[in-house]
């Protein structure tokens, strides 16, 4: 547990002290408020439909944006040689590591705070479905998070481990979307394992132990292969 | 005590490490001598538990390496080759990590790291980031992680390369002083730097022991192993030959041979004077000698015979 904390410590303000997590933050902020703002006044409709229909495709570029470096960095300047031989697991490390990005994600939801507030001010909030959404994004970040550890722990390159992360994450996001194009014994399977039927269902406030199960059991596969790819440096 | 048991590591078939075998006591400073891809490093990394061998044991005082990796570990300190330190954070800071991840208690603490920064030189760099550093410095930098928590083993991977010489011998000093305390295994290509440091010499090639020995051993064996030059007058055609056949005569090759002058070199296994057999040859044979001159090899000649590719 320790040695978790030690490497989210580190991580965690590892973020900080380099541009990344200021120009993730700005981006995403300016996307999102963008899309909110133009809601606001053309519908001219308080609500925060658009907001939770807009994040988890923003994610799917954003989170892999966060998580390419976890492991493909130290892979590549060699500094995980180090952490190897200190006296803590693989999976400590990628657990340290995925907690670390996990909470810049949690810092990028709380600035996103700013919208609720503004939509209180105008009329109704419900707060309700404003507690389930956030709820939903979160475990949807977690989720494409778990992906973008495991594409960085397979590479030495940023920019593959982004690729990688972006492609699987699209994948997830467009299951539910072509649904029309498929028949319905297959288009059951699809929507189960499509992320967005779960962050959705989640959203509208019932939370169920199926939406739920997914989520844990793709962040669960995640990190598991990560610290898998890790251990794949022992050889044959 | 470190032991290797018929240590063999393959990458995706070929032997790196091939069947080592070696015991290394407390307190010795061990040199890990060879050319490049000799597998130095990956003896290395499967002592300090980055990775397990494909076959056979390795066990530090009793502990096995796969078994109870953790607890290695924490008796190892290791600089791995080129040093590979966090670029974006300070030394005092990159410092600190190290001391977390290592459990070192807040109370020893400050002890220990105003130790360590006192006896590698990083007083004056403190506070820059490591990623500004020269390379000496972050060697430097790489050495206190690897000692900060007072380890019983260290472990050097080519510690001096890259350095200017006053640097080598500043790192020299250091690792004498530490060997002193600790056991030390240090990698080098540099024959004079093993020579300069260690107190027994392995010299490993395409994964094997070619050697082990103290460096005086070494030395001795380097100049028991008798080379000399010879010229003969004979118009005999079969001079090389016969002398191979003098027992301990290891290679006698023929360098010239102008107007019924024979000049020729005579290699002898360790220890062995073959001067007054040859003599005796020459007697018998009817041939003058004309010059006789004992040339001694040196340590690198032993060296690069051990290591030849053909080998
Ligand atoms: N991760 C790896 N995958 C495949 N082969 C490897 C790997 N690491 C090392 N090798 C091979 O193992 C052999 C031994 O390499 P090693 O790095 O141990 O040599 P070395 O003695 O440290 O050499 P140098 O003096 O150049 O550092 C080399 O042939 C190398 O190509
Ligand atoms: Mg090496």
């Amino acid at each position: 547990m320790d040695n978790i904390l030690c490497i989210f410590r580190r991580e965690f303000r590892s973020y900080f002290d380099a541009p990344i997590a200021y120009i993730v933050l700005m981006f995403f902020l300016l996307i999102a408020g963008y899309f909110f703002t133009t809601n606001l006044f053309l519908v001219n409709q308080a609500n925060l439909r658009t907001i939770f229909g807009i994040i988890p495709l923003l994610f799917v570029f954003f989170v892999p944006a966060i998580s390419m470096r976890l492991l493909a960095e130290e892979k590549k300047s060699g500094t995980i040689e180090l952490l190897f031989t200190y006296p803590i697991r693989d999976a400590e490390i990628v657990v340290g590591k995925y907690l670390a990005a996990l909470g810049l994600i949690a810092v990028l939801l709380i600035f996103t705070f700013l919208y609720p507030l503004t939509v209180s001010t105008l009329g109704n909030l419900d707060a309700g479905q404003v507690i389930s959404g956030y709820i939903g994004l979160f475990l949807l970040g977690a989720a494409y998070l778990a992906i973008g550890i495991f594409a960085s722990s397979i590479t030495e390159n940023q920019i593959v481990a982004f690729m990688v992360a972006w492609a699987i994450s699209l994948f997830f996001f467009i299951l539910d979307k072509i649904l029309f194009f498929v028949p319905t014994s297959l288009a059951n399977i699809l929507e189960y394992l499509a992320i967005e039927y779960h962050f959705q269902n989640i959203a509208r406030g019932v939370i169920d132990s199926r939406n739920v199960i997914y989520f844990f059991s793709m962040i669960f596969v995640g990190l598991l292969l990560a610290s898998h790819a890790l251990s794949r440096r022992k050889g044959d | 005590m470190i032991q290797l048991a018929k240590v063999t590591k393959s990458y995706s078939g070929v032997k790196a490490v091939d069947d080592v075998t070696l015991s290394i006591p407390s307190g010795q400073i061990l040199g890990f001598l060879g050319p490049n891809a000799a597998g130095k490093t990956t003896t290395m990394r499967m002592i300090t538990c980055y990775m397990p061998p494909t076959a056979g044991k390795i066990q530090v005082d009793g502990l096995d390496t796969i078994e109870q990796s953790l607890e290695v570990r924490r008796k190892i300190g290791y600089l791995p080759e080129m040093a590979p330190v966090y670029q974006d954070i300070n030394v005092l800071d990159y410092l600190n990590y190290v001391c977390d991840l290592r459990r070192i208690a807040a109370d020893k603490r400050q002890q220990r790291i105003r130790r360590i920064i006192e006896r590698c030189g990083l007083e004056e760099v403190l506070h820059k980031d490591v990623g500004q550093l020269s390379k000496g410095y972050r060697q430097r930098v790489g050495l206190a992680q690897a000692m900060v928590h007072d380890p019983d083993i260290v472990v050097l991977d080519e510690p001096t390369a890259g350095l200017d010489p006053n640097q080598i011998a500043e790192i020299r000093a250091l690792i004498k002083e530490l060997g002193r305390e600790k056991t030390v295994i240090l990698s080098t290509h540099i024959l004079s730097e093993v020579q300069a440091t260690c107190s027994r010499i392995v010299i490993i090639n395409q994964g094997r022991i070619v050697a082990d020995d103290t460096p005086e051993g070494l030395q001795a064996n380097a100049e028991g192993r008798g080379v000399f030059i010879t010229a003969v007058k004979t118009a005999a055609g079969d001079v090389a030959a016969k002398t191979r056949q003098i027992a301990g005569v290891e290679e006698a090759r023929p360098i010239s041979s102008t107007q019924g002058v024979q000049k020729l070199r005579i290699e002898s296994g360790a220890g062995r004077d073959v001067r007054e057999d040859f003599f005796r040859l020459a007697v018998r044979e009817n041939w003058v000698i004309l010059e006789m001159a004992q040339e001694s090899r040196s340590l690198e000649e032993v060296f690069r015979n051990l290591t030849r590719e053909d080998q």
